[in-house]
């Protein structure tokens, strides 16, 4: 089991049982003040920040005391010191998907969370420049959503529109 | 008589204005919220809130004495399609913000559509000048969460080819760079050595880049027959020929100027940005995953890790040249220690029969048919896992939901990630110094857009 830093906030659910890593699943209000606690406690370096649309597989298993919502916020931290990994996966929302930004603890989280906005349109509350980064900025949709609909928009020299 | 049409500021808030989630360029300094701003200064740490008031810094200079330039997409030095807004005083930099997104393909979403099996040739393409890492990274990921050993031998060619790629990888960021400072020679070296590595590769896989060779379970094919021949002539010839350059360029009076004490990065200031690869140890700090987290047999071999002491241009150049000798170090360990064995595992599920086996047996054909037709079946979960590239930390995070195809693939690019340095880096300096920055942080473009 995860020992979780000192000044974590009470009642985050944490188990390592559900996959190969250990993984803390904190809310949404219990998300910024978790990680920062996992800075002061030694966590360097926030690894990774990813989105995940859950919409065809809202039954996965998640611990107990855990609601799961379609979206959700991935982030790997890393510790150099302890060089151990932790993973924290946020429920996210199902509608309007929005948790905090890490940008004020790991300012390199700052593409990281552009990019899950950009393909999820999850919004980073206090996010310094949300705006788009891989994706043209007037581009319409999400396109990592399980709705998104791959192949919606026909390509060129395959059924391509005739000429007219 | 008309009045001529002046495109004043304002006017350029409304071309971009429009659009629906706001503009990802480089605004004027009033239309900058005072994150950002302190971003595109480099302002990093911040120790009690960063609180920049737009019209403060660099008041010396007023918005209109100012130049808010475009370089790139498409310029020489910025190793693709990298596009940096750059506001210039005279010569030199005071803002930069990288625009990117200019080779995104789609490859995470193409990921969910192709089966594990498949998959390798997808992630293959991301960063094309390591192949056989990114290969490594996803077929770990993979192993690990369908929980199968890989043989011993596999392990080992893996090893050996990751190391023989970080060697190509640096040997054509050697070139990049020398072509970027001036030296053309350096350029036609770079890519001469290289060649020497992608033969070997064509030798072994078929393929000189995007190898596939690398697959969950094992490898595509056992190395070739005389293998340990031309991989000392790999070794001796590279090894060699950095010492050939090292006298070309490290103490090349002009080098030097373009390099030494430019654009410092501390170790602070790196891991705050999430910064890994050379660039971080180039600060001082001993990261190298394998080394501090091993994978592979990582630990079994003996080698250095490289780390720097300033910060600067010339410590970035130093760890990759020297690192390409660490891995020519490990590369002879490998021939030395290469076990006897199979190269992949014999579990049926995931690895197909031998071609011999599928004229023979109506099992074999129907595995192999269900292999490449339908894929095998990943146990629901999710996994991150994380190799050291030539970049820096190359991770793959993937959630199955028990079918043959990954629910999820998430690639954590080291350039992605390590382009974010470049504001930073280039503040301050002038734009010769720009261009070296780029060229020392060594972004693939097809990794950073995926």
């Amino acid at each position: 089991m995860i020992s979780l830093p000192p000044l974590a906030p009470p009642a985050v659910v944490t188990s390592d049982a559900l996959a190969c890593d250990l993984a803390c699943f904190p809310t949404r209000d219990q998300y910024f003040a978790l990680v920062s606690s996992f800075k002061d406690d030694g966590f360097e370096l926030c690894a990774d920040v990813c989105g995940v649309d859950y919409l065809e597989y809202m039954d996965r298993a998640l611990p107990e005391g855990v609601a799961a919502t379609r979206f959700e916020v991935v982030t790997n931290l890393l510790s150099l010191s302890k060089k151990r990994r932790v993973r924290i996966r946020v429920q996210a929302g199902n509608e309007d998907p929005e948790v905090d930004t890490l940008f004020d603890l790991y300012p390199g989280s700052e593409a990281m969370e552009r990019e899950a906005f950009d393909m999820y349109g999850i919004l980073f509350t206090n996010h310094p420049d949300l705006t788009r980064i891989l994706m043209p900025e007037d581009w319409e949709g999400h396109p990592l959503r399980k709705d998104y609909g791959s192949g919606r928009v026909p390509v060129q020299f395959k059924e391509a529109p005739g000429p007219r | 008589m008309s009045e001529p049409t002046i495109r004043t500021a304002e006017r350029v808030e409304l071309l971009v204005g429009e659009t629906s989630e706001g503009a990802q360029e480089l605004q004027p300094r009033k239309q900058t919220g005072s994150d950002e701003l302190g971003r595109e200064v480099g302002a990093v740490l911040r120790l009690n809130g960063l609180n920049l008031d737009p019209n403060s810094i660099d008041y010396e200079r007023r918005d209109d004495e100012t130049m808010i330039i475009n370089m790139g997409p498409s310029h020489p030095s910025t190793h693709g399609v990298l596009r940096l807004m750059l506001e210039l005083d005279g010569e030199f930099v005071l803002r930069t913000k990288p625009v990117i997104g200019y080779l995104h393909t789609g490859m995470e979403k193409t990921a969910e559509e192709l089966s594990y099996v498949q998959g390798g040739t997808n992630v293959t393409r991301m960063d094309y000048l390591s192949p056989v890492i990114n290969e490594l990274c996803y077929s770990m990921a993979v192993e690990k969460l369908l929980g199968i050993e890989v043989p011993e031998r596999a392990v080992w060619i893996r090893m050996m080819m990751s190391e023989l790629n970080r060697v190509s990888s640096h040997l054509v960021w050697m070139a990049t760079n020398g072509m970027d400072l001036g030296s053309t020679s350096m350029m036609i070296y770079g890519l001469r050595d290289r060649e020497l590595v992608l033969a070997f590769f064509e030798k072994t896989a078929g393929l000189r880049m995007n190898l596939n060779y690398v697959r969950p379970g094992g490898v595509a094919a056992d190395l070739p027959d005389g293998w340990q021949d031309d991989v000392l002539v790999i070794c001796d010839t590279v090894t060699e020929r950095t010492y050939e350059y090292d006298q070309l360029l490290t103490g090349q009076p002009i080098f030097r100027q373009r390099l030494v004490g430019v654009a410092p990065i501390t170790a602070e200031e790196a891991l705050a940005l999430s910064v890994t690869g050379p660039l971080l140890r180039s600060t001082g700090v001993p990261w190298d995953l394998r080394r501090s987290m091993p994978y592979l047999a990582y630990d079994q071999v003996e080698f250095d890790v490289i780390v720097g002491t300033y910060g600067d241009n010339f410590d970035r150049y130093a760890i990759r040249l020297n690192e390409i000798r660490e891995s020519l170090r490990i590369v002879r360990q490998c021939i030395d220690m290469m076990p006897k064995g199979d190269y992949r595992s014999q579990d049926a599920k995931v690895t197909p029969p031998p071609r011999a086996r599928i004229g023979e047996s109506m099992e074999a054909l129907i595995h192999h048919f269900k292999l490449f037709t339908e894929g095998f079946h990943v146990p629901a979960g999710e996994v991150y896992s994380a190799v050291e590239s030539p970049r820096g930390e190359i991770g793959c995070y993937i959630v199955s939901d028990g079918g043959p195809k990954p629910y999820r693939l998430h690639v954590r690019g080291p350039s992605f990630v390590n382009l974010q340095a470049i504001p930073l880096l280039m503040r301050g300096g002038s734009m010769s110094d720009a261009i070296t920055v780029i060229s020392t942080v060594d972004p693939v473009m097809g990794e950073v857009d995926r």
